[in-house]
């Protein structure tokens, strides 16, 4: 009875939902897809994730270093004592270097709540509020985890906003670059002759032209006194113009292989149109491969618009990305003392692996009827 | 005598080998070179030949998947090769084609539902309820439970994909249908039951079939009429009857021997003629007829000169001279 109802389900499962069971086998990918969720919602709440707002600078404290999260405190007048908090810092200045340096101080409580009121700021944009997930119960003490810059601005926040900056530079960037792709593609593949000809002369063109100096250039470019939105998506469309040759030709390829499948011939003579025919009927056949492309590329842009940003050709400050912040990080004579200035690092490279994890998974899941 | 259904005037069908590098055709081969065929309102008109003579690119042509070189193609007296895609497009539900290969004719991503309602959806004829409906009756009339609608393809087997096939192609209701080998792929024991399947859709809807196949067992029960083609042209047209009985060309001859008869009583005399060699080169064809360097009746001097004609039936110029030998005995 049990394998009757498989076999039921499986003869009704839709291609989507093949691709599904399959792909949650996959335990990395699945696990990836999970942290790529949470990153989401980072990026849509950011705002409220985020302890303090993006321009936030406290200048009091510059370089200081990650505080640990206590549950309890044993050190407090009263003894052991529960209740969330963090310790605060004490400053110590040098007297030859003149630098000053911080220690988390066991004897400053600073305390931590959930949904505290902090800065003001607007969600999506529209809805005003002042509360943030998490933050000191008092604006004005020193609450943070990842520690600071050198500038005195909180790292945690600053990468939040990082990361809604540089992971939709990378899935914006994949989806522009990915409509260019199938439909040129699509139309270079399904239609052959001299478009096919042009449209692959022009991928070459593209393809011969190294990539790195070709974002310097453009990229240099840009007025400097252009305004952090503009450049954005000026930064987001280079990447994009860059990236769709590759897809464009693996969508060719594909249209090319289905365009003599009797499923087309028959699609035609039903009545359909060419653009039916291309995005209706052969598009879905591998739309699971392009998904599987899609979350595969989108880490090479991410990588670039970091590498850009690091060099200083891509976004700049007062924008974040992660490229941005690792600039602070390129400094030997400060990393030395500030370790954790590579966190937006970490992140990247978490990212970019999740991505291809997903990929992968999504890649292998693509195919159900190969079992 | 009424006016055909279709009719097939000098039909020529050439694909470009090479090209130049000014784009210019240089070689090219001849897949179907100068075809005349009739077909009569409510016949089933069977093309036979081995494989490679042109006769599924003849069918192609006439449904409108290939484009015609030269020639007319005439559905109730109208030139389908001199329309437009947009004039054409009502026509095409008129003239419909069964596929041979039922795996890569069937979209492995749509549901039966999507695929025999396609004809009807790509035109926006019906939609809703009335789709459904539709639907339904057809899947019940070619022996498919309408509850098989929301499955794939690749859940069915060889025989029930055809029928789908079938399906898609008549609920536009056509007068013409072109089935290209609709039963070679399938198991022998299948075979019957669509065929018969596709008898008694003629009869319902009084259709016309142009049915080609390589099979002449196949065709010996449901044609009217035979055209066998050879290397791009008809080589012989006749009765089904007086071609089992009297083929009048050595090639049909050579097809018939090739055909298992299962008493041995009912043996002809011939036994099995092997052909020697290939088929010609397309791009290249020989002079006079096509066949002669195959043929144990090639006389040379008449044979490999001059063009031959379709006549009485035959292209052949030793037409009559020979006594060749078919496969129903003649009741004497």
């Amino acid at each position: 009875m049990s394998v009757a109802n498989a076999e039921m389900k499986r003869t009704r499962a839709s291609q989507r939902k093949l691709v599904w069971w399959a792909f949650k086998k996959h335990r990395l990918a699945y696990f990836s897809a999970w942290l790529l969720a949470a990153m989401l919602i980072v990026i849509a709440l950011c705002e409220f994730i985020a302890p303090f707002n993006a321009r936030h600078r406290d200048s009091e404290y510059t370089t200081a270093p990650p505080q640990v999260l206590k549950l309890w405190d044993t050190d407090g007048p009263d003894g052991f004592e529960f209740g969330l908090h963090v310790d605060g810092y004490t400053s110590e200045q040098d007297p030859r270097s003149l630098r000053i340096t911080y220690e988390p101080d066991p004897e400053d409580r600073v305390d931590v709540g959930f949904f505290v009121k902090g800065e003001e700021y607007e969600l999506f944009g529209l809805i005003p509020m002042d509360r943030h997930l998490i933050g000191p119960e008092d604006p004005d003490d020193p609450m943070y985890l990842f520690g600071t810059t050198t500038d005195g601005q909180d790292l945690l926040s600053q990468l939040v906003y990082a990361t809604r900056v540089s992971a939709s530079v990378g899935i914006i960037g994949v989806l522009l670059a990915f409509l260019l792709g199938i439909v040129l593609g699509a139309v270079s593949g399904y239609f052959g002759g001299w478009i096919d000809n042009t449209v692959q002369r022009i991928i070459e063109l593209i393809m011969s032209v190294p990539s790195i100096p070709l974002w310097l250039g453009l990229a240099a470019a840009m007025p400097a006194q252009m305004g952090p939105v503009a450049r954005y998506f000026i930064i987001t469309t280079i990447l994009a113009l860059v990236a769709w040759t590759g897809l464009a030709r693996e969508v060719r390829g594909r249209f090319l292989a289905l365009r003599n499948e009797e499923f087309v011939t028959s699609a035609l003579l039903d009545g359909s149109g060419h653009a039916r025919v291309m995005f209706r009927h052969m598009l879905p056949s591998f739309s699971s491969h392009i998904i599987a492309a899609l979350s595969l590329s989108i880490p090479g842009m991410i990588l670039a618009e970091t590498a850009l940003s690091w060099l200083g050709m891509g976004l700049r400050p007062p924008a974040v990305s992660w490229g941005v912040q690792l600039q602070d990080a390129s400094k030997w004579s400060v990393l030395s003392g500030a370790p954790w200035l590579l966190i937006p690092g970490i992140c990247v490279v978490l990212v970019v692996l999740a991505f291809n994890f997903v990929g992968d998974g999504l890649r292998d899941a693509a195919d159900p009827y190969k079992h | 005598m009424t006016e055909p259904l279709l009719e097939v005037r000098d039909l020529h069908v050439r694909f470009p080998v090479r090209r130049n590098m000014l784009g210019r055709t240089t070689v090219e081969n001849h897949a179907v070179s100068g075809v005349d065929l009739e077909l009569r309102a409510g016949e089933t008109l069977a093309l036979v030949g081995e494989s490679g003579c042109g006769k599924t690119t003849l069918g192609r042509t006439i449904v409108g998947a290939q484009k015609a070189t030269s020639g007319s193609i005439l559905f109730e007296g109208r030139d389908l090769t001199a329309m437009g895609g947009r004039e054409r497009a009502p026509l095409r539900r008129q003239i419909r084609m069964v596929f041979q290969d039922p795996f890569s004719s069937l979209n492995p991503r749509f549901t039966l539902r999507q695929i025999i309602g396609d004809p009807l959806v790509a035109t926006g004829e019906a939609r809703g309820s009335e789709l459904e409906d539709r639907i339904a009756a057809m899947m019940r009339r070619v022996g498919l439970s309408p509850d098989y609608m929301d499955r794939y393809p690749h859940a069915f087997s060889g025989g029930q994909r055809q029928r789908v096939n079938i399906a898609r192609a008549l609920i536009v209701n056509p007068r013409l249908v072109v089935a290209d080998e609709p039963v070679s792929a399938l198991d022998v024991s299948v075979r019957a039951q669509i065929l018969n399947l596709l008898r008694e859709l003629q009869a319902e809807f009084g259709l016309t079939y142009l049915f080609i196949s390589h099979d002449l067992s196949v065709v010996e029960n449901l044609a009217d009429r035979v055209a066998v083609m050879y290397f791009g042209r008809i080589v012989e047209l006749a009765s089904t009857a007086d071609l089992y009985e009297r083929p009048q060309h050595p090639y049909t001859e050579a097809l018939m021997s090739a055909v298992p008869i299962p008493d041995p009583s009912l043996k002809g005399r011939g036994g099995r003629i092997l052909l020697p060699d290939e088929l010609p080169d397309p791009a290249n064809p020989p002079p006079g007829c096509a066949f002669a360097r195959r043929c144990r009746h090639a006389e040379p001097g008449r044979c490999d000169t001059g063009a031959i004609p379709l006549e009485d039936g035959a292209r052949c110029v030793r037409r009559g001279e020979l006594d060749l030998q078919g496969i129903v005995e003649t009741t004497s």
